[in-house]
């Protein structure tokens, strides 16, 4: 008994959808017999390329300037009351997205299992997969027979490839009576100008960490990031001593890359931070110490002292 | 200003993590601490309550062993009670269950006018729970809080967005999740640890709570781990000792792969 129709949360992203909604469409249509999205906001706007990554049908929520995950968890409530409940509902693990499956999880008392990086099908139910202890070990679990299967994925967790799919119908749902849950507002939008790639979908990434001693120097991982045409990234000390904020963060509690080249500079290896960059192509790791764990799975490991290792390198580019 | 903190106490997470065979979950066997991700949001209350002029930070927990070395821990840094529920039944609890369980102890706090958490655990990172919570408890919540301010009546807050921040308000009570890093969690003076020996720790039962054992715990999170296998270990490759000169290898390294 295969999966039935499985819906995706599409995250709205810069005018359309985020590669992590084309990412889960990919995942989802090779698991289910017909896939259909909710999305919001720009996400409107995306029905095509939703369309050529297999989307048959596309609901929209009008969120105004309310803080979307009430609204959209409402509506996705209300058309499952409408239209029957998909097998599954998939959302990806980023700021709203989970947000949605948190909201949805309690208002129809359904388990939900996060930090999924793959699905399978066995037995008409989907099976999740989940690294633990650093990725060292991987756990797979499913669910006992609730409906609709919740599942929050890890961006990264499947290629975005196109189905060669027309852009579907989109049709407009709406959310019922939010009461009091519904009213947190939007009141104004800051964006940080940052010149370079962004960190989940670079080809370098330059990360620091604690090894760099103060705060300050994380403008040389900066300069390294910038002269590689790639993004920094921190591990968790540094986001939790407050040095870097919370977006830069590499790891199990933040973002997981897969660059091309990663640069981990005066990070020891931490379980919470390898499980987030071990799908690197190429690891070349920089510490003082020699016993550190990062040396372990780094492709070129250079034991020595990161403030005087990464000038000569900035130094060495430069007068490339 | 009444203000609940979620605290999650856990196993100290610089030791190395294990499974039990039997119930192929985390062991939390061995001594809990507080969850550093946690001290952010005690400190983020303590300062709330000052700015306000006064009223309470009450913790909320749960522990299956009736562990409340962690929760001390936040009273140490200036909570003024707190309220754990303990109980074989909450074995395997996930956060939806977990959310249920701390959804009553806010009620039982009474009268609170904000609830903080971390934005995930550092040992479950689900990152659902609290907003689990904020709907069974029928609250707005705003999630990756790096700034929060109240006037008594909202909650204003700004909020990590993926391309900087925005600025969120929500009508009180409300729950408010804190990052990490954003405010420097105070550390407890000697006096402190020694006057949070005396601060009140209410010790619940589900039954205490009118929660029904079958609703959380192993039975309410149906669902089941079918498989642990070993990852392929990734292999090191060639490490070098810096002589003053390891950075002409890494050129040569991002050169043979085209980076540069």
């Amino acid at each position: 008994m295969p999966v039935g129709k499985i819906w995706v949360v599409a995250e709205p992203a810069e005018g359309g959808v985020a590669t992590a909604a084309l990412e889960l469409l990919t995942g989802a249509r090779g698991l289910g017999s017909a896939v259909e999205v909710v999305t919001w906001g720009s996400g409107a706007q995306a029905a095509e390329a939703l369309g050529a990554h297999g989307a048959t049908a596309v609901f929209t929520v009008d969120t105004g300037d309310l803080l979307p995950a009430v609204l959209v968890a409402s509506a996705i409530a209300a058309a499952i009351e409408a239209k029957g409940a998909p097998d599954a509902i998939l959302a990806a693990q980023t700021y709203e997205s989970r947000d949605i499956a948190g909201r949805l999880s309690a208002k129809l008392d359904l388990p939900v299992l996060t930090n999924v990086v793959g699905l399978a099908e066995d037995g008409g139910r989907l099976v999740s997969e989940h690294a633990i202890f650093g990725g060292a070990t991987m756990v797979n679990a499913a669910f006992n027979g609730t409906s609709p299967q919740l599942f929050v994925v890890r961006p990264k967790s499947f290629a975005a490839e196109s189905s060669g799919g027309s852009a579907p119908a989109t049709e407009a749902i709406t959310a019922g009576d939010t009461g009091a849950t519904g009213t947190a507002t939007v009141k104004a939008v800051h964006v940080e100008e940052r010149s370079g790639p962004k960190l989940d979908e670079a080809a370098v990434v330059v990360s620091g960490g604690r090894g760099l001693g103060e705060k300050e120097k994380f403008d040389m991982i900066e300069a390294l990031a910038k002269l590689l045409k790639g993004a920094p990234g921190a591990s968790r000390a540094i986001v939790d001593a407050g040095w870097v904020p919370y977006a830069y963060q590499v790891g199990q509690t933040g973002k997981t890359v897969k660059p091309t080249v990663y640069i981990a500079c005066g990070i020891s290896g931490a379980t919470q931070h390898m499980v987030g960059m071990k799908g690197a192509k190429h690891i070349i790791a920089i510490n003082k110490d020699s016993e550190a764990p990062i040396f372990g799975i780094a492709d070129l490991g250079v034991v020595g002292d990161v403030h005087k290792v990464v000038p000569k390198l900035i130094e060495a580019l430069k007068a490339k | 200003m009444h203000v609940a903190v979620c605290v999650k106490q856990i196993p100290d997470p610089a030791a190395p993590g294990e499974l039990d065979a039997s119930t192929k979950t985390l062991k939390r066997a061995g001594k809990l601490v507080m969850d550093d991700s946690d001290s952010y949001g005690v400190e983020m209350a303590l300062q709330l309550v000052t700015e306000a002029g006064g009223g309470s930070v009450t913790v909320i927990s749960m522990a299956p062993n009736q562990e409340v070395k962690g929760v001390k821990d936040a009273l140490a840094m200036g909570a003024d009670k707190a309220i754990v529920v303990t109980d074989d039944a909450l074995q395997g609890s996930d956060s939806l269950s977990t959310a249920k369980v701390l959804a009553a102890c806010v009620q039982r706090a009474g009268d609170v006018d904000l609830v903080l958490a971390a934005t995930e655990s550092t040992d479950g990172y689900t990152g659902t729970m609290p907003v689990q919570l904020a709907e069974l408890l029928g609250l707005p919540s705003v999630t990756f809080a790096k700034k929060v301010s109240t006037d008594g009546s909202k909650v204003t807050v700004d909020r990590q967005t993926e391309a900087g921040y925005d600025e969120i308000e929500a009508p009180l009570p409300a729950l408010v999740t804190v990052t990490a890093g954003v405010v420097e969690p105070r550390y407890p003076s000697f006096k402190a640890i020694m006057a949070a020996k005396n601060k009140p720790v209410e010790l619940l039962s589900l039954a205490d709570l009118g929660l029904d054992a079958g609703s959380v715990g192993w039975a309410g999170a149906r669902q089941e781990i079918t498989a642990i296998t070993e990852a392929e270990a990734r292999k090191a490759g060639e490490v070098v000792e810096d002589d003053g000169e390891a950075h002409t290898k890494i050129v040569s390294y991002l050169e043979n792969l085209k980076v540069v």
